[in-house]
């Protein structure tokens, strides 16, 4: 190797530019390029300290439980648009496949009398299958997801309010429907099994991602989807299962819904589409695709709940609230494109 | 290694046609590689060289013309049937994830899974074997100028990410080796690199294909050079039988090759 150390001594000054220490702006920049979740997760603790100095109740584990229990519907939904919007494309129907996912688990019980394990099942097939109408549309037709999801949103809920005939469908509290809302304390932390099931779908799905080989490939072509399939890597099946695997997301946050409403309603989780890219946004994730982590969504979906809640124990009227998190999502895409403009 | 005609030719194509609409991107191409050595592929922008490329590492599908790999005829209609026939390619993009590191893009799309229930249920990758494979093929090829292989190939420059990717066909390839332009957004330094990464896959036993502009260094590494103008083949010369001039000329149609030249 003398050729190569030699070759190094005759270094260009570009190379000593290139070799001189890193100033402390390009150290924060690198170890945010390689942590994702980073800021949002110091967001949350600042955040979670900020209110409780607000107002000590803040921290009462009561409180706290509440915010892990209306996080669940809304982070189980973020969990599938992470996969999504990491392909590079966006579901803007997600939340709709949930409503409609969920009333017909709840009408399958409640009008036709279909054992609950049963109408479950259906109502996740319901859910993939609308997800692969999207995936299929994207991958076969070549349309953009924006534009399919645009309009399958309007599909989605027109079948779903059709479907509903403007009822709500309320279940037995004892049916199997339900058991997503029982509660599980830890302590004197009461959770739902709901909240345990959106962290095993968070466990499940940052596993695949970082374990798997089809992780690998899903963020190979969220960077760059010519290079990928040149690489050897087939595209489109790689896009298609992204909505399917969110299909399977959806389904767990529509049991997940079944048991806060107590049935099915087909007015519930109107905000549940942007609510869920929110959370994907504010955790860190691209929406260029091919960058970001899925617990940064858990993350960014308990920004939004922490935000809300919060505000409203310091006595603040609603509407901050909302303004709070419009905030932070531009917040949060200034970061993403400062982490991808300079090189590390 | 100029004289191999009494070889058989590891990849030959015979009549070559692709039309994008009205446009012929080739017109009746033939070309030969022999094992063992490097075919130079030069010509103008819009000569063809790119098309050409493509249909041989299955990335666009002939029109018409046949492929031989090792005498047998083969129908490429992606790039994972040039890959399983043992043709490797890297394209002038590279064909790299720029968020994942080093080791995940030598093995993008060919992952190693671990082995046992965790790999044949749970379909979990072997991280630590890829890593470590792939520290010993960068070693193998000298490329040193690498700290860490799980660093992310965009923190890489130009030159390094060029070597990742040459390193990747060099791994799989067990035929060929097809480089587009690979020097072509290099330094100086950079480039005597890949050029050297070039030699030393030759040494390896693989055939290579080398596109480029840049005449002083196909006449510096190739074996043969073939000569694409205007769609067709416009002759193959070699570094001691003409000159750069002598190439230019014959590129530009200033000159015309006669076949017993």
């Amino acid at each position: 190797m003398t050729t190569n150390t030699a070759r190094q001594t005759r270094a260009s000054s570009a190379q000593d530019l290139a070799d001189r220490p890193p100033t402390p702006a390009q150290r924060v920049h690198a170890v945010l390029h390689r942590k994702p979740a980073l800021s949002p997760a110091i967001v949350l603790l600042l955040a979670a300290i900020a209110f409780g100095l607000l107002n000590s109740r803040f921290y009462h584990l009561e409180n706290l439980s509440l915010v892990a229990q209306q996080v669940a519907v809304v982070g189980s939904l973020a969990a599938g648009q992470t996969v999504v919007i990491l392909t590079a494309g966006i579901d803007l129907s997600i939340g709709a496949v949930m409503v409609l996912s969920s009333l017909v688990m709840s009408k399958l019980v409640a009008d036709q009398g279909v054992p609950g394990v049963l109408a479950l099942f259906i109502g996740a097939v319901v859910a993939v299958g609308s997800q692969a109408v999207n995936g299929l549309l994207v991958t076969r037709i070549k349309l953009p997801p924006f534009i399919v999801t645009l309009g399958t949103l309007s599909i989605f809920t027109a079948i779903t309010l059709i479907y509903a005939k403007g009822q709500t469908v309320s279940l037995n509290p004892d049916a199997f429907l339900l058991w997503s809302a029982t509660s599980v304390s830890i302590g004197s932390l009461h959770l739902t099994t709901g909240v345990l099931m959106m962290v095993v779908l968070y466990g499940v799905i940052g596993f695949a991602l970082r374990y798997t080989a089809w992780g690998r490939h899903l963020y190979a072509v969220g960077d760059d989807a010519e290079a990928a399939r040149l690489a050897g890597i087939s595209v489109n099946r790689v896009l298609l299962s992204a909505y399917l695997v969110a299909g399977l997301a959806i389904a767990v946050a529509a049991w997940i819904l079944a048991g806060r409403v107590g049935g099915g309603d087909p007015n519930a989780g109107l905000n549940a589409n942007l609510e869920s890219i929110t959370a994907v946004v504010i955790g860190g994730t691209s929406l260029f695709g091919g960058r970001g982590v899925v617990v940064g969504s858990l993350i960014g979906a308990f920004i939004v709940q922490v935000f809300d809640n919060g505000l409203a124990l310091a006595g603040f009227d609603p509407n901050y609230q909302v303004l709070a998190v419009g905030i932070l999502v531009i917040a949060a895409v200034s970061v993403d494109q400062w982490i991808r403009s300079v090189k590390a | 290694m100029t004289t191999t005609d009494h070889q058989a030719p590891v990849l030959q194509a015979t009549g070559l046609v692709k039309r994008f609409g009205r446009v012929v991107g080739l017109d009746d191409v033939d070309l030969t590689l022999y094992p063992g050595e490097v075919l130079g592929v030069i010509g103008d922008n819009g000569a063809g060289k790119s098309t050409l490329i493509k249909c041989l590492s299955g990335a666009l599908v002939p029109d018409e013309g046949t492929i031989r790999v090792d005498g047998a005829e083969v129908h490429f209609k992606k790039p994972q049937d040039a890959r399983e026939a043992g043709i490797e390619t890297v394209y002038q993009n590279l064909a790299v994830a720029p968020a994942l590191d080093i080791a995940s893009n030598l093995f993008l799309a060919r992952e190693i899974r671990r082995k046992g229930p965790l790999g044949s249920i749970l379909r979990m990758l072997d991280i630590g074997e890829m890593k470590r494979q792939a520290t010993e093929q960068m070693k193998k090829l000298g490329i040193t100028t690498m700290q860490d292989i799980s660093q992310a190939m965009e923190t890489l420059s130009g030159g390094q990410r060029q070597a990742v990717a040459v390193a990747r066909a060099g791994a799989f390839g067990s035929r060929v080796v097809i480089l587009d332009e690979p020097t072509a957004a290099l330094g100086v330094r950079e480039t005597g690199e890949v050029l050297r990464l070039v030699r030393d896959l030759r040494e390896h036993g693989l055939a290579v294909i080398l596109i480029s502009h840049n005449m002083p260094n196909v006449f510096l590494v190739c074996d043969r050079i073939h000569i694409q103008r205007l769609g067709s083949c416009a002759g193959v010369i070699t570094p001691q039988s003409h000159t750069m001039e002598d190439a230019v000329a014959i590129m530009t149609g200033a000159k015309i090759l006669t076949p017993s030249s």
